[in-house]
């Protein structure tokens, strides 16, 4: 069976969800074959292995943290080089679509971002995508090269199917250009003991009628009493209120969880492009015209103030 | 020395319209208007507060697009731009990202650069990706997705906020770079700066002028392709309740109802 590979985000050798979800949709095309970089094979080789992965390509080398993308982008052609592989998979981050789209230029081949779905198809793997700010539903493939694919986190479940994982060592020759851009420093995000934004089942909102900083923690007590990631609209971003890697929306994350909850967010074009593919839909809004309420499987017209800490109060109760 | 900086500008249909496919599965950009990109403009905000810092820099703006997309050249021009640059060939109807990026790039060069300043992404295409692939096809560092940039003594730094980390960047000039929506609102066109505009020249490159063969771009030359395109159902009207005391324990009743808790 054909080889596909499937380029690992982790944190010093714990793999990332949606790179469980990569795995799961490799097996659609063929073997998948992970490619871990920087610290942690070992480790992260074990979760692997048990998602499908018949090999690990390892590297590990300074370059990779101390300049920005181009190191792994040579150790993602190295991979590529050893294997030949019928695809190539990457997680849909900033730096998961800049890494896949240097490796398309070099090796000649076409490239889609941000699909949400794969499958095998006769004449390649077809990518399902939604555009427009999810207004369509696209299917795409690549026509020439070897289709190099972005895809988006909660994209699949993950599905383990034990296969050997074995680490191998990769080489790397680093190109001219892997030290053309230097990380000067690097400040890691604060952990906010929350689910990750695009990874969780459920997320609850804020916007502008949040009304301040100060006023956030009504979304962080509903968020927590259901085990819901935090979002917050541009406005309530752009206002100082809460951090813009919160941000929902096309210049922000895209999530597409359960159950989307937005408190105080009228629902622009820009924002809905972030969460109109949520399978569920819930709104707070005082003004009953809002076009979020176009969207809503359930809408409350009412002031968030009033409508959401009793939401806490009975989401706590009932789940006692 | 004088600076010299590209901004790669894109014509997109307005966001804000109901954007539709063609019938040969590409962007509809009769249907809609068009405009320039918005997160182009921050783009070139940052291109002319770069140029105000340097001793002497010039700034081009650049754009691979339908005749239509001479709009949105015009507009960076009335923001204050010094020329323009547009690359329009029939040959290019259909090109996807990796054509976009070989035109661009040849554009570029032959236009003459220390600096090429990119939004973050397409409003239509959103991928996001094609200023890491003209870093790739020049042969010159990618300094991307910057909230804050600034250039000095042939070097160009900046901020990049990304999903686990913040990392601060430096470059050596020639550099490829581009900026948020952080990373300041755009200036408006002054009445002067629209007046100004007109006088400035645009230059008119078709593939030829290039030395790109047009097997390599348009719909045929894709090097991926568009099978099917569906628009998403409507979603189906859900209940809309007014708050009359009860809005809280009624929406965690439909939770409940939906499992969710
Ligand atoms: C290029 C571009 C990119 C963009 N990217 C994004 C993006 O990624 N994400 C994003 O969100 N936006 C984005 N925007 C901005 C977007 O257009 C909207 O401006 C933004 O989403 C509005 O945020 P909001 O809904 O919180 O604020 P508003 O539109 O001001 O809505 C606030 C809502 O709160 C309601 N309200 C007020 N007080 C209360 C109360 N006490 N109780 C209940 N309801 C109340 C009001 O009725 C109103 O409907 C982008 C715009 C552009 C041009
Ligand atoms: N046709 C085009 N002409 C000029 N610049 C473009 C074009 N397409 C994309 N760009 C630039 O590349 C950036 C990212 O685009 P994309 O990768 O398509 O989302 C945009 O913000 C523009 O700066």
């Amino acid at each position: 069976m054909a080889e596909v590979l499937v380029y690992v985000d982790h944190l010093d050798g714990a793999v990332r969800k949606p790179t469980l979800e990569l795995l799961t949709l490799a097996r659609r095309i063929g073997d998948p074959v992970a490619v871990h970089l920087g610290p942690g094979a070992e480790d992260a080789a074990k979760t692997l292995g048990e998602y499908g992965a018949v090999k690990v390509l390892a590297a590990d080398a300074p370059e990779f943290a101390d300049y920005l993308v181009v190191p792994k982008v040579d150790a993602l052609q190295a991979a590529y080089d050893a294997v030949g592989p019928a695809a190539v998979l990457v997680p849909s981050s900033a730096d998961g679509k800049e890494i896949a789209a240097r490796l398309a230029v070099r090796i000649g081949s076409g490239l889609i971002t941000d699909a949400v779905d794969l499958e095998a198809g006769d004449e390649g793997p077809v990518a399902t995508q939604s555009v427009f700010a999810a207004a369509y539903t696209t299917k795409s493939r690549i026509t020439r090269g070897t289709p190099v694919i972005t895809v988006k986190p909660n994209s699949a479940a993950p599905e383990a199917a034990s296969a050997a994982g074995t680490v191998e060592q990769l080489d790397v020759a680093f190109g001219e250009l892997a030290q053309g851009t230097r990380v000067t420093s690097r400040n890691a995000r604060e952990a906010s003991g929350r689910p990750e934004l695009t990874e969780a089942a459920i997320v609850v909102s804020g916007g502008r009628g949040v009304n301040g900083a100060e006023n956030f923690h009504v979304i962080e007590e509903l968020a927590d009493s259901l085990g819901a990631a935090v979002g917050a609209s541009r406005a309530a971003v752009d206002a100082g209120w809460y951090p813009h890697s919160n941000q929902v929306g096309q210049t922000g994350k895209s999530v597409s969880p359960q159950l989307y909850v937005a408190a105080g967010i009228s629902g622009a074009i820009q924002h809905r492009a972030g969460m109109q593919t949520s399978k569920t839909i819930v709104a707070v809004n005082k003004d009953s015209e809002a076009p979020i309420f176009e969207l809503v499987d359930y809408g409350v017209v009412g002031d968030l103030f009033q409508v959401l800490p009793q939401l806490t109060e009975q989401v706590k109760a009932r789940k006692g | 020395m004088s600076l010299r900086i590209v901004v790669c500008v894109k014509y997109v249909p307005d966001a804000t319209g109901d954007r539709h496919f063609s019938e040969d599965l590409t962007t509809d950009r009769e249907s809609v208007d068009g405009l320039l990109s918005e997160l182009d403009e921050y783009a070139v905000e940052q291109a002319l507060q770069i140029a105000d810092d340097a001793d002497d820099a010039e700034v081009a703006v650049l754009t691979v697009g339908p005749e239509d997309a001479g709009d949105a050249l015009r507009k960076a021009l009335s923001m204050g731009a010094d020329k323009a640059v547009h690359v329009e060939d029939d040959d290019l109807h259909g090109t996807d990202v990796l054509g976009t990026s070989l035109v661009l790039a040849k554009a570029v060069e032959k236009t003459g650069y220390d600096l090429v300043v990119c939004g973050m992404a397409s409003t239509d295409g959103t991928m996001g990706v094609l200023p890491a692939m003209l870093a790739e096809r020049l042969g010159v560092p990618q300094v991307t997705l910057l909230s804050e940039v600034s250039v000095a003594d042939g070097k160009v730094t900046g901020r990049r906020d990304g999903d686990a980390a913040t990392e601060n960047l430096e470059a050596s000039l020639p550099a490829v770079v581009s900026v948020t929506d952080l990373s300041g609102e755009a200036r408006y066109p002054s009445f002067k700066g629209i007046m100004a505009a007109k006088k400035k020249p645009v230059e008119s490159l078709d593939l030829d002028d290039l030395d790109i063969d047009a097997e390599d771009v348009g719909l045929e030359g894709a090097w991926s392709k568009v099978t099917d395109a569906t628009e998403r159902p409507p979603r189906t009207a859900g209940t809309v309740v007014e708050d009359e005391g009860e809005g809280g324990t009624q929406l965690a009743g439909f939770l409940a109802e939906k499992k969710f808790v």
